[in-house]
């Protein structure tokens, strides 16, 4: 079993038995990092080049130990914004690495498409580790194999993905992976803030934070940025957090087996009160560690699942 | 110095002709149009042009050709040779150079270069405001004078509605008509592609029609108080034909055209993130396409212009947000045309020819864009059914910015006459048929 692609950039066009091959492949793989020593010899021998063109602790980091992990040899390179500040291009970029000859390049960049872009040019395999506010298809897949985890399936969950829609990058991949799997996903969130003709995704639309409470199985809270209001799209953080932050009062109304994710970091008091985000309902911190699986999966797989 | 034109399918619709006949030249002059011309003697030369069509020099009104200033993506000559190479023997270009072609200098420096490349007739179009910056207006008697045909600040909206109000009166006053781009910035700001489902899938910021729309109203309502005539640029939406379209029943002096990738592409271009699919106003959708074509055939839309804006293959390799705005046309919109809107069956080859003849020339002022007696020899001979995959290693532009590569496309320019010189054009890919 292999995926169909040397790459893995976006969950758009991903057939869902590779979203499965994937799932499984992290399962298995997250007892790895419960041995006491956790490292496998799978990868020994291959070079991981993790291209940051934004700044990140949380995946840099968990693709940096998904790697070693898997004995490869991981490095780091962060490019301060953009290469376009030193007037090169992304395509030079990409052919300067090229002949460093890494096995993958993981790659997080402001612009969308900047992974689709990268792939084009390059024979190794890439990973879009988030790409403006286009695809985080990483993400989708710890998001999905948490849920599953807790669930135990998919299929005809109510999943309420709550914040700024229109800026994020994980709503899009959660999205297309949680509708290609059968979930029912709305969006909430200010007007100002749901992208156009979202529902033709075959999503519901909701403005309405209470509205959606008592049916959710699953709330996936993003990140607001606080500098959003400065721009026009609501008044104030005030404001915001109060019609769409969630605190254990507006949960009254939940199901007692609501799991509530956030892909991080946290705004406390914001768009989660401390409460929620520590509270019995929250799987936060399970989505990181699966996130590791998830990774090393993906290098697995796209290494062509290697062993030695 | 006598050129006969043999054979060909003679189509001009200022003269409201298409017909089987002969054109004969001399001086780089038209002096008889008539059937079965016979050769008189030796020095006449003679073009068979059996089974093309023959139509008055086509005239791109929207081009861009970089210099002074941006050599690197054009040039005068480059461009000149694009426009030949795709059957157009006049182009106007437009102001935003480096410096802006705000003066009489600038004016007379691409009139020269114009003359020493010898090839195509260029216009120049002078800026309305002073450095396009939206406030004070360009020295347009000046201008005129220099040999500038119409004033725009391509590129820019002039944002304040009372500079653009004195920008039409006073441009009226010298019988200059306005090129209006029509964008409100406020509205687009950021923006990079048409905002509808597709922006939405891809993440990428987007420029909602009204963003054009606001503006069309603006400068119509700006037409309709000061009496200028105003020519709209590269219309994308269904929105502003419908605008158009109820300011001519006004009897508002408005002038619109489309360009050859508004009316052949739509958002969904983009998504693959190729930059060559960058363009401003960007592809809009399915049914925007449609208003567009259906408003060249019912006549509210009166030209195809190329808006060719060449750019280096090093600027368009950047990120979608980074990469600059536009394709290149010269070279495919007569192609795109033939393809697009005649083959298809939704305009009548004569009309097509009008909105790339007389109709820009009527706008401009030219006395151009047709065959009558006494006229300057510009001709464009047409193969209409000739199949092209297009190639853009075969376009004489620096520029190879055009997401038409490797499309196939239906109908070529193969010879462009200018003044009675004859050029060979067409080559802008690979025949797919075997010719003789």
């Amino acid at each position: 079993m292999s995926l169909h692609s040397k790459n893995f950039l976006e969950i758009r066009p991903l057939p869902v038995e590779d979203i499965e091959l994937i799932l499984a492949t992290s399962e298995s793989l997250k007892e790895v990092s419960s041995r006491d020593i956790k490292k496998v010899p799978t990868l020994r021998g291959k070079t991981i080049i993790n291209l940051f063109y934004e700044a990140s602790t949380r995946t840099r980091t968990s693709f940096e130990i998904a790697g070693k992990r898997m004995s490869a040899d991981v490095i780091n390179i962060s490019a301060s914004s953009s290469s376009v500040t030193k007037g090169e291009s992304l395509k030079d970029t990409a052919k300067n690495l090229q002949a460093l000859s890494p096995d993958i390049i993981v790659i997080r960049h402001p612009a969308p498409g900047a992974a689709r872009q990268l792939a084009r040019t390059l024979d190794c395999s890439i990973i879009n580790a988030g790409d403006g506010a286009h695809e985080h298809p990483t993400q989708a897949m710890l998001d999905i194999m948490t849920i599953k985890e807790k669930k135990g399936y998919i299929k005809g969950l109510n999943v309420a993905i709550i914040g700024d829609i229109t800026h994020s990058r994980v709503a899009r991949s959660d999205i297309w992976a949680l509708t290609k799997l059968g979930a029912k996903v709305t969006v909430v969130g200010p007007k100002t803030l749901i992208p156009p003709y979202i529902e033709k995704l075959g999503i519901n639309v909701s403005y309405e934070l209470a509205e959606i409470i008592p049916s959710a199985d699953v709330i996936i809270m993003l990140r607001i940025q606080k500098e959003r209001h400065r721009n026009g799209f609501f008044p104030s953080l005030r404001e915001y957090s109060k019609l769409f932050g969630l605190n254990l009062t507006k949960l009254k109304s939940a199901k007692a087996d609501l799991l509530i994710m956030h892909p991080g970091p946290v705004n406390r008091g914001i768009e989660l009160d401390p409460e929620v985000a520590d509270g019995p309902y929250s799987v936060i911190l399970e989505q990181v560690s699966n996130g590791l699986a998830v990774r090393m999966s993906l290098m697995y797989l796209l290494l062509g699942g290697i062993t030695i | 110095m006598r050129l006969l034109i043999k054979g060909a399918r003679v189509i001009d619709p200022a003269q409201g002709l298409d017909d089987g006949l002969d054109i004969l030249l001399q001086n780089g002059k038209i002096v008889r149009i008539a059937p079965d011309i016979a050769p008189d003697n030796d020095d006449m030369r003679i073009l068979s042009a059996e089974n093309k069509i023959a139509a008055p020099g086509l005239i791109d009104m929207h081009t861009h050709l970089r210099e002074p200033g941006r050599e690197d993506k054009e040039t005068i000559l480059t461009g000149a040779k694009a426009a030949i190479n795709g059957g157009f023997t006049s182009i106007a270009c437009m102001a935003n150079t480096a410096p802006v072609n705000d003066n009489q200098a600038v004016t007379d420096f691409i009139l020269n270069q114009a003359q020493k490349a010898g090839l195509c007739r260029v216009y120049p179009i002078g800026s309305i405001t002073k450095k396009l910056a939206g406030n004070i207006l360009s020295e347009m008697a000046e201008l005129k004078d220099a040999g500038v045909i119409a004033v725009s600040d391509d590129g820019f909206t002039i944002a304040n509605a009372d500079v653009m109000r004195r920008a039409l009166e006073y441009a009226s006053m010298l019988n200059l008509p306005v090129i209006c781009h029509c964008e409100d910035a406020a509205l687009s700001k950021d923006g990079v592609m048409h905002e509808g489902l597709m922006s939405t899938m891809l993440g990428l910021k987007c420029i909602p029609a009204q963003a054009e729309e606001i503006i069309v109203a603006r400068d119509i309502a700006l037409a309709e108080l000061t009496g200028a005539r105003i020519h709209i640029a590269h219309v994308s939406t269904a929105g502003s034909v419908a605008l158009i379209r109820d300011a001519k029943l006004r009897g508002i002096q408005v002038t619109a055209e489309v360009t050859p990738h508004h009316f052949s592409l739509t958002d969904e271009a983009v998504s693959n993130f190729d930059t060559n699919t960058k363009v401003n106003p960007p592809l809009r959708t399915k049914s925007d396409v449609s208003a567009l074509i259906e408003g060249l055939a019912d006549g509210a839309i009166d030209v195809i212009a190329s808006d060719h804006a060449p750019h280096t293959t090093a600027e368009k390799e950047l990120e979608y947000n980074y990469a600059p705005f536009g394709m290149i046309g010269l070279e495919t919109s007569l192609a795109l045309t033939l393809t697009k809107l005649v083959h298809s069956g939704t305009l009548s080859l004569k009309s097509a020819i009008a909105k790339l003849t007389i109709n820009p020339a009527r706008i401009l002022g030219l006395d151009k864009g047709t065959l009558k007696i006494g006229a300057d020899a510009d001709i464009t001979i047409i193969d209409i059914n000739k199949r092209i995959t297009v190639d853009v290693a075969c376009f004489r532009s620096k520029g190879k910015n055009s997401p038409f590569n490797k499309w196939e496309v239906q109908g070529i320019p193969v010879y462009t006459i200018v003044g009675g010189k004859i050029h060979p054009s067409g080559e802008i890919g690979t025949s797919n048929v075997l010719s003789f």
